[in-house]
């Protein structure tokens, strides 16, 4: 394990920007966290966590996969992929990396996705343990510990200092980059932090939600649930819970005419719309009430069914904060499994 | 703390349930922090009392629902709308959105909304519960020992802040006391946007909309955006987009957005409360009133049933908008 002081960070920051681009959340515009490219000056915000999740480091809201131009009757194909470079994300939650492992079973299984793949195997993670959680978050309910993030590397903040520990060959190496200014130390420190967290996860509003009910071989029990219909009766339908959340991974690609070719682009969908998957028959699922089934049904018990009993949820609770109408996958659980 | 309380919504729900003038009834129901609260439909007298809230959070505009719930539900729904809803209300009406025999109005005195974020800005996060029926706002987080004592005034959303009545233009009944229309502030910020130079407004656009997430929920919380297939959502359309392919896009979707719903936009605040990423999308909006204000003259949105919105309506001494704007803007 190494240290560094919190006041030696952008000394820090501009040394490993200076040799890979560092992203880590600041405070925007808006007064809210927001990941963004580390600049001279950039503070790292005291948020616990960005509004907008870090899914979008790998799996961004819209890209181009191709383009087509058109002159005459040829047409050509220009391939857009240029080669991804290295970067590292600092600051990333514990729940936030679980998610990179439920991104990773959909995109880096056969057919793997080259595009997803390549900026994953450039990207360093780097986590950081959470010392005040919010009402909203419940990770503890699928196994995922705040107080011991995953990810290439993971830090601690104490009041003074940053402590840094490499988990794997990527943050071994990042370890050595930053060594310069770090010193090796003890591990107390972090002990003490990670007691005090744990006693306050205990006292969350959730600490006591269970996922026991659900997961894989369970469609039966759930699908015609009764309760979907009054769960599902105020949703607008909008899609902000599958935009703000860090695991919904649904996309679609269309073509965009630029009047002399097309540029075909991938863009983030949500089963939350009435022509998501639109087929030449119409929408599989007619009603509002069939497609915010979908949504919890896919990460309470499709997933989990196709991934070793994993659930696509790990408790960040954005779609908590962030639905319109206070609608999410709490209250789905509650009412569905029985509590 | 709101002057009606939610006991007494509670008994006058149930008691019009009871008489059988209506067959069910629109509310807000609580949910994990007393703060999220959702829309529901209520049938008896038990869910009412065991769900039913009625606090500072119970910010949602009823009167879209109508829509879809006037054509679902058996007999009358009950409705309890608080002055800005009643504009919405009326301005659905205008435009025949739905029946409205089926509904029974009942007005509600409203002291202002609370913005959770700016409680939070007060009494961080962590909130277990919070208790509006005191004088102040009582916020208890897992980290005090001791509820955190907020003014409720200095948690307000910002359209309550800038609230433009107190006055219901619409119900069957009324609870509490009657308010007034409000001279506010609300053109504040617009005029505030107008002295900047276009190459300052562009900048100070282009970095709120550069925030979209293009989620919808500004369209879908909206009461003006009740077209059954939205253009967005339309395939055939040849707009429509999940996400802007790139930021000409992005704009586009807001400026359609913004000029469908001119004339028709009461300012209800309900695009700017739901945004995930705080666009303050009631400026574009106000914008558009304002600019309505000054070429045909005062109007406002839902103050009447049938009213004409001076963007449909035509006649012969109209004003040029040149003739109005020549002079203060170059680019205009
Ligand atoms: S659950 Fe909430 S955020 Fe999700 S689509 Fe429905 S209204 Fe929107
Ligand atoms: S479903 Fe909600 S809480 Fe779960 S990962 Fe997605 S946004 Fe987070
Ligand atoms: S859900 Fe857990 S890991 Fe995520 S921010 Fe909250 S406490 Fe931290
Ligand atoms: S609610 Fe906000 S983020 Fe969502 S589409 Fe509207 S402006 Fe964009």
């Amino acid at each position: 394990m190494r240290k560094c002081s919190l006041d030696a960070l952008q000394a820090l920051f501009a040394h490993v920007n200076a040799s890979m681009a560092l992203y880590l959340p600041v405070d925007g515009s808006d007064g809210k966290a927001v990941y963004q490219k580390w600049s001279e000056g950039a503070r790292w915000s005291h948020a616990l966590n960005t509004v907008r999740s870090p899914k979008d480091f790998f799996f961004p809201q819209t890209e181009d996969l191709m383009k087509f131009k058109t002159a005459g009757k040829s047409i050509e194909i220009v391939d857009v992929r240029n080669a991804a470079e290295d970067f590292v994300i600092f600051g990333v939650r514990a729940c936030d990396v679980k998610s990179f492992e439920i991104l990773d079973r959909v995109f880096l299984t056969d057919p793997v996705d080259s595009f997803y793949a390549s900026r994953r195997e450039h990207g360093t993670i780097v986590s950081v343990a959470c010392t005040r959680p919010s009402e909203t978050c419940f990770c503890g309910t699928f196994g995922i510990d705040a107080a011991s993030p995953a990810g290439d590397v993971s830090c601690w903040k104490t009041e003074t200092e940053l402590f840094w520990q490499a988990n794997t060959p990527k943050g071994e190496a990042f370890l050595q980059l930053i060594a310069p200014l770090t010193e090796e130390c003890g591990n107390e420190a972090v002990q003490a932090q990670q007691e005090k967290t744990a006693a306050v996860m205990k006292k969350l509003p959730l600490a006591e939600l269970k996922a026991d009910a659900f997961g894989g071989g369970k469609t039966k029990e759930f699908f015609d649930r009764p309760e979907w219909s009054e769960l599902s009766q105020a949703c607008l339908g909008c899609g902000t819970c599958t935009f703000v959340c860090p695991t919904c991974q649904c996309y679609d690609i269309k073509d965009f005419n630029t009047g002399n070719g097309v540029i075909r682009f991938r863009c983030w969908d949500s089963c939350m719309y009435s022509e998501f998957t639109k087929m030449a028959h119409g929408n599989s699922r007619l009603s509002q009430k069939e497609r915010f089934r979908q949504r919890f049904m896919h990460k309470l018990v499709y997933y989990p069914e196709n991934n070793d009993g994993l659930f696509s949820c790990v408790g960040c609770g954005r779609c908590l904060s962030k639905c319109p109408i206070s609608m999410n996958i709490v209250k789905v659980m509650k009412k569905l499994g029985g509590e | 703390m709101q002057k009606v309380s939610q006991q007494q919504l509670i008994d006058k729900a149930v008691s019009l349930l009871a008489d059988g003038t209506v067959s069910c009834v629109l509310g807000w129901t609580k949910g994990e922090f007393d703060y999220d609260i959702t829309p529901a439909l209520f049938t008896d007298e038990a869910s009412l009392r065991q769900g039913f809230v009625w606090n500072d959070f119970c910010g949602a505009n009823f009167s879209k629902y109508l829509v879809a719930k006037t054509r679902k539900c058996e007999g009358k729904i009950l409705v309890f709308l608080k002055p800005c809803d009643t504009y919405s209300f009326n301005q659905l009406l205008t435009e025949h959105r739905f029946d409205r025999e089926k509904v029974y109005a009942v007005g509600i005195p409203c002291e202002g909304m609370a913005d959770i974020d700016k409680v939070k800005a007060i009494c961080g996060d962590g909130i277990s519960s919070i208790d509006c029926n005191g004088e102040k706002m009582a916020v208890q987080t897992i980290y005090e020992d001791a509820p955190v004592q907020v003014d409720a005034s200095s948690v307000l959303a910002e359209r309550c802040i800038n609230c433009k009545s107190k006055k219901h233009v619409a119900y069957d009944e009324l609870m509490g006391d009657e308010g007034d229309v409000i001279d506010s502030a609300r053109f504040d910020e617009v005029a505030k946007l107008e002295a900047m130079t276009p190459d300052e407004r562009f900048t100070f656009w282009q970095n709120e909309l550069s925030r979209c997430i293009r989620c919808n929920a500004c369209r879908d919380a909206c009461p003006a955006c009740t077209c059954e297939v939205c253009v967005f959502n339309n395939p055939k359309s040849g707009v429509e987009n999940k996400s802007p392919a790139n930021s000409f896009e992005e704009k586009m979707f807001h400026i359609i957005r913004a000029f469908h719903v001119a004339g028709r936009c009461t300012d209800c605040g309900e695009c700017s409360r739901v945004c995930p990423q705080n666009i303050p999308l009631h400026l574009l909006n106000r914008k558009f009133i304002k600019d309505m204000n000054e070429c045909y003259g005062e109007y406002q949105a839902g103050a009447e049933v049938g009213s004409r919105a001076p963007l449909v309506n035509y006649t012969t001494d109209d004003l040029e908008p040149g003739e109005v704007f020549n002079g203060r803007d170059s680019d205009a």
